[in-house]
């Protein structure tokens, strides 16, 4: 089959490679009828992420029809259309039973090597890395699915690809970015990263009682769609300064809740940003955490800073003096995708949400290694892509 | 070997009682040491442990049960001169009933053959090893089979893609482990 691999820094290649088989008995193997490519693939794609290896098959946004399923597998059978959650979880063990689905304690073959980065494993991830399992990816023609009884959900036939595919990742990573500030009516909620994810996190914070939302970029064309798709006012940081805008618009107070839905390779200016540019390009430090830094700086006392923008290792310079002092409450984690898909599908079959606002661009899979570099560079607007294996 | 003596734990989902039970059944060891071929009973309290070492040679030896306190404790000590190795392993009830501790300490000889062919097997590292082989343990107990990537289905460095053959009959396999663990759990 075909499969965009990873093949080296800001280098993927669409390749053959053998069609997935059945591993264990509670697997799918999925045909894949679109797949997108992630802000966080960029990481992998600008080679920020440890534990990559030549032939990597990427993706882990993706949906698609059943062709096949291990002997164990009791819920799915050959012509379901489902979409895929990025967090592989079994659904048994200590953290699945409490919904933590991105902390699986059994999804991982490689935990070894993410205890070691980090203190503890966490869950196999599909198409990023071999710390998170070394699992092949969905930007493919087909795509192995491990315990398909926990993780894939059933999507309807009056909803098209385009309207659910995102339950994969994106919208509930924003989601849960926004459930994670605990908003009260009234609040005002700023999002650094007017990405997709941060799009989505916008709609959500909307959604769930925010009366002012505020979105952060650099990007024009990003700031645009925040504000005529996703209702947010928009700050350019290129223009004005983001502490003093933030405060004028809260009477000096600053934005209840904030959320960082940028991640590890912030830009920025003046001289903390050359300080991480530096420091990261020689690795004594894996992250940029400029957007993090402000969220904490800008958010009002007391608050809560949600950070669901993609860190790997290590960041510098944490102003842990305003977290402790001004009583902050920072909540951070991989988007436990599963136990949001199904009131989320609910909210789009309601038409609460219609998520493909975000797509800018589709194309065939054969086209992914444009795709990552229009991405990556935000040529011609660019801010979501669909590929179609098929 | 850099490391000679190691300690490693785990909690896995079960009572005390099932895991001391899929661990005295010595046909369940190589589920998830998975460098054992087999382990057979010889005789009063002993065993025959052979493992495969790196070019398929097989490296065969005794051991003898030192230790079995039913529910708590197996430990074990290889009777070959020149291979020194004990091993135990204890199971403990968790705080709040989330499941057993199970703890395992190893302790392997630097000198002779069967050392080395097993520092081969187990590479530099005894203690990564042994977590390796206690996530398998616990993969086994709570699912029923090895949680298994595209890149971890074969041994050593490989891209995650899916692989063009697969290193024996998975599916077979995985059958039977089901199989023995719903005999192992009533």
């Amino acid at each position: 089959m075909r499969a965009n691999c990873w093949v080296g820094k800001n280098n993927v290649q669409v390749q053959n490679v053998p069609d997935p088989k059945i591993l264990n008995s509670h697997d799918a193997i999925i045909r894949v009828t679109s797949t997108a490519i992630c802000g966080s693939d960029l990481h992998l794609f600008g080679g920020f992420v440890p534990t990559m290896e030549i032939g990597d098959v990427l993706g882990h946004e993706f949906m698609g029809e059943v062709v096949e399923v291990g002997q164990n597998v009791r819920t799915l059978r050959r012509g379901d259309r489902v979409v895929v959650p990025f967090p592989i979880a079994c659904g048994a063990c200590f953290s699945c039973r409490r919904s933590m689905f991105s902390l699986c304690e059994n999804s991982n073959p490689n935990a070894e090597i993410s205890e070691t980065m980090m203190g503890h494993s966490v869950a196999g991830v599909f198409g990023y890395s071999h710390m998170l399992g070394g699992f092949a990816g969905g930007q493919a023609e087909y795509a192995r699915v491990p315990f398909a009884d926990v993780g894939p959900l059933k999507v309807p036939d009056e909803l098209s690809d385009e309207q659910v595919l995102f339950l994969s990742d994106i919208l509930p990573t924003g989601y849960m970015g926004a459930e994670m500030c605990d908003i009260e009516p009234g609040d005002t909620v700023a999002v650094w990263g007017a990405g997709p994810v941060g799009q989505f996190a916008i709609k959500s914070a909307y959604l769930l009682g925010a009366e002012r939302v505020i979105a952060i970029d650099d990007v024009e064309y990003r700031l645009r769609m925040a504000a005529e798709k996703a209702g947010a006012i928009p700050i350019n940081y290129e223009f004005t300064s983001v502490l003093d805008t933030l405060k004028e618009l809260t009477g000096g107070r600053g934005p209840d809740k904030c959320i960082d839905a940028v991640g590890m390779e912030a830009h920025g200016h003046g001289l903390m940003y050359a300080y991480d540019r530096a420091k990261q390009a020689v690795m004594m430090e894996t992250d940029r955490p400029i957007a993090l830094r402000e969220a904490i700086m800008a958010c009002r006392n007391g608050g809560v800073v949600s950070v669901i923008g993609v860190y790997a290792g290590l960041i510098d310079k944490f102003p842990m003096g305003s977290v402790m002092n001004r009583s902050l409450t920072i909540r951070t984690g991989q988007c436990h995708v599963q136990r949001y898909m199904r009131p989320l599908l609910e909210r789009i079959r309601k038409g609460e949400i219609d998520p493909s606002f975000v797509i800018t661009h589709r194309m065939p899979l054969e086209q992914a290694p444009q795709g990552f570099s229009m991405f990556r560079d935000k040529e011609d607007n660019c801010e979501k892509i669909v590929l179609k294996p098929h | 070997m850099s490391d000679t003596n190691v300690v490693k734990t785990i909690i896995v989902d079960c009572s005390p009682e099932t895991a001391y039970n899929f661990w005295h059944e010595l046909d369940n060891l190589p589920k998830f040491m998975t460098y054992l071929r087999s382990v057979r009973p010889v005789g009063d309290q002993r065993t025959h442990w052979v493992a495969q070492a790196l070019g398929g040679i097989e490296v065969g030896w005794e051991a003898e049960t030192t230790v079995d306190i039913p529910n708590r404790e197996i430990a074990w000590r290889a009777l070959d001169g020149s291979f020194k190795h004990t091993g135990s392993v204890r199971f403990e009830r968790a705080p709040g009933n989330r499941g057993t501790l199970v703890r395992v300490a190893m302790d392997y000889g630097e000198s002779g053959f069967l050392a080395s062919a097993m520092s081969g097997i187990l590479g530099s590292d005894l203690g990564r090893r042994i977590s390796h082989d206690l996530r398998n343990f616990k993969q086994v107990l709570e699912l029923g089979e090895v949680t298994q990537s595209d890149a971890s289905i074969h041994e050593g460095t490989h891209p995650a893609q899916p692989p063009d053959s697969l290193p024996w009959n998975t599916q077979a396999e995985s059958d039977v482990r089901a199989e023995e663990i719903e005999r192992s759990n009533v």
